[in-house]
């Protein structure tokens, strides 16, 4: 897993709340540097006490972790100027304006004078907050907030941006808005980005690579494109007309030799086969037997859902739910 | 060198421009003390008349009182800004930032230290146009408000303490109105302890509000006893040294626990 040029890295990181809660259980990766690379799970799989540990806020029980070339554990304060986080809820004070805010990040880090105003002023630009700069934090939008907290971190050119589940609560503008800023960051300025989300589709779409994690481990990491190759096979997609035949659908399709494994989403099953268009008329002879109507079936291609689904035996949907409840 | 202009960043751009920008707040900072002062005057009035208090003029003695007690009742808030920068993500911000934690603490407790000065100075010119004297002059006057940012300051890290290791805000609430009263009524900050039962002035012996309340009183009277004075601010001294250890290093506790 170890490559030369990882700019961060994470090796058995353990770590156990109060009530033998397992938050991490041995969880490794390595981030190459300039590109996007995401975390990716369902809540509760460990992925923010894993940035909280690599952003110096926690400590594990055990393990070890290097951002930068720097230990996280051994020199907290080295990392702490080499990096840049994001957590889940806003960092703004509110009742500061945004350039109020950035400048005091910015004089936190040891800036000042020009340089200072010069920098706040090309962020509040480069994030599209430069009419709202002089307004107090609490005027803004849950978009603009967003973009805020990281411009913030960025006032001192970090080498590692960490974001915690950025786009949960934006709506689809502001999240498109927010992967646009991310992605430009990692192009243009070589930052190495690292994100944590539960949206696959986000993972799928902009991370350069991903690591699933699942129960406090990571069970798969890659390039998405490698992560579904590595599958091998196809998905076909089932959408049943009736929401109260999905268990007998799920009973129907499990004595068919051609399906590996299936995974239920609301109406929708995926059935993961080695040869979508060969295991199709066994499938339908399977439905049709038990008396279930689908309103649509397609072959596709292995999503990310389908490898969460291969690596940790559960479905990401019935995972969250599992998660959450 | 380095902790204390990052303390000094963060009071100027933050605390200062915040409390700037809430006059509401700078209006209610300002009026409360007065009120204190008022009522209790009027309340007491005539105190000063029961054999054993000692005689004189109940706003000379009421003054420095009030003084202490404005200072202990701000500051026991201080861990309610600690509250809500935890819910929101404004206190990951500072603690990923590279400012150590005797920074942040130490912002704060000047924050405070600022507001103490201001508060305790209305109070006095405000005791002073209701008939109060100060025969200790601007040195006693000085050394009151030093001791009021002193037992201000304890307090503020007793408050920053105990906000980092419970993170709610009710439990705060409950702590401070519980703690501040007694404090504050087994002390000679309204009434002199000659008048009280035997068992408060033993108690009020290891109140530090006491010590406070008995070196600002001291130090504004004529001929002030500055030897006893010291000897009470040394002792707050330590008293603030200790809180504000405890409020630095529970950093950590919240680290380990989040």
């Amino acid at each position: 897993m170890s490559q030369g040029s990882a700019i961060v890295e994470a090796e058995g990181l353990r770590k156990t709340y109060k009530g033998d809660v397992h938050a991490l259980d041995g969880l490794s990766f390595s981030v190459p540097a300039g590109r996007v690379f995401a975390l990716l799970g369902p809540n509760g799989a460990g992925k923010t006490t894993t940035v909280r540990i690599l952003t110096t806020l926690a400590r594990p029980d055990g393990g070890s972790a290097r951002v930068a070339g720097i230990d996280v554990l051994a020199h907290p304060g080295r990392v702490r100027s080499v990096i840049g986080a994001v957590s889940q809820h806003s960092s703004a004070v509110s009742l500061l304006t945004g350039r109020e805010n950035l400048a005091l990040q910015g004089k936190m880090h040891g800036l000042r004078g020009r340089a200072l105003r010069r920098r706040v002023s090309e962020l509040l630009e480069q994030f599209g907050l430069a009419e709202a700069a002089e307004r107090p934090v609490r005027t803004y939008s849950g978009g603009m907030r967003r973009r805020l907290d990281v411009a913030t971190v960025l006032v001192h050119r970090p080498a590692v941006l960490f974001l915690d589940e950025p786009t949960t609560g934006l709506d689809p503008e502001g999240r498109a808005d927010l992967w646009a800023a991310l992605t430009g960051l990692a192009g243009d300025n070589g930052t190495t980005i690292l994100v944590t989300t539960h949206y696959l589709e986000e993972a799928d779409q902009f991370a350069a690579r991903v690591a699933i994690v699942d129960r406090g481990r990571v069970v798969a990491d890659g390039t998405p494109d490698e992560l579904k190759a590595g599958l091998r096979g196809d998905s076909v997609v089932l959408e049943l007309a009736d929401p109260g035949q999905v268990e007998l659908a799920e009973k129907a399709l499990a004595p068919v030799s051609e399906v590996r494994g299936v995974a239920a989403d609301g109406t929708v099953l995926r059935a993961r086969v080695a040869d979508g268009p060969r295991a199709l008329p066994a499938i339908l002879a399977g439905l049709d037997a038990s008396g279930v109507t689908a309103r649509s079936v397609t072959v596709a291609r292995p999503s990310l859902d389908d490898v969460y689904l291969h690596h940790a035996g559960r479905s990401f949907r019935n995972a969250e739910g599992i998660a959450i409840s | 060198m380095n902790t204390a202009r990052q303390a000094w960043v963060i009071l100027a751009s933050r605390y200062l421009r915040e409390l700037y920008r809430q006059p509401v707040v700078i209006f209610i900072t300002l009026t409360q003390p007065v009120i204190w002062l008022l009522l209790f005057g009027e309340l007491f009035k005539n105190v000063t008349e029961i054999p054993g208090f000692g005689g004189g003029n109940y706003a000379t003695y009421l003054t420095p009182g009030v003084v202490i007690m404005t200072a202990l009742f701000a500051c026991s808030w201080t861990g309610m800004a600690y509250i809500d920068d935890m819910q929101t993500g404004v206190m990951d911000r500072f603690l990923t930032a590279p400012v150590g934690r005797g920074a942040l603490t130490g912002a704060m407790l000047a924050y405070q230290a600022v507001i103490t000065i201001i508060q305790s100075a209305i109070v006095i010119a405000m005791g002073w146009a209701i008939g109060a004297t100060f025969p200790g002059g601007a040195a006693g006057i000085a050394a009151l408000i030093a001791v009021a940012v002193l037992i201000a300051l304890a307090m503020a890290g007793l408050s920053i303490w105990f906000a980092l290791l419970t993170r709610q805000r009710e439990a705060l609430i409950g702590a401070s109105t519980t703690l501040v009263m007694p404090l504050t009524f087994l002390s000679g900050a309204f009434l002199s302890l000659r008048l009280a039962p035997g068992w408060i002035s033993a108690i009020a012996r290891f109140n530090p509000v006491n010590w406070a309340a008995s070196a600002g009183r001291t130090a504004v009277a004529s001929h002030p006893a500055w030897a006893t004075i010291g000897s009470y601010a040394g002792f707050l001294a330590l008293a603030l040294a200790a809180t504000a250890v405890a409020a630095t290093t529970a950093f950590r506790t919240y680290q380990r626990s989040a």
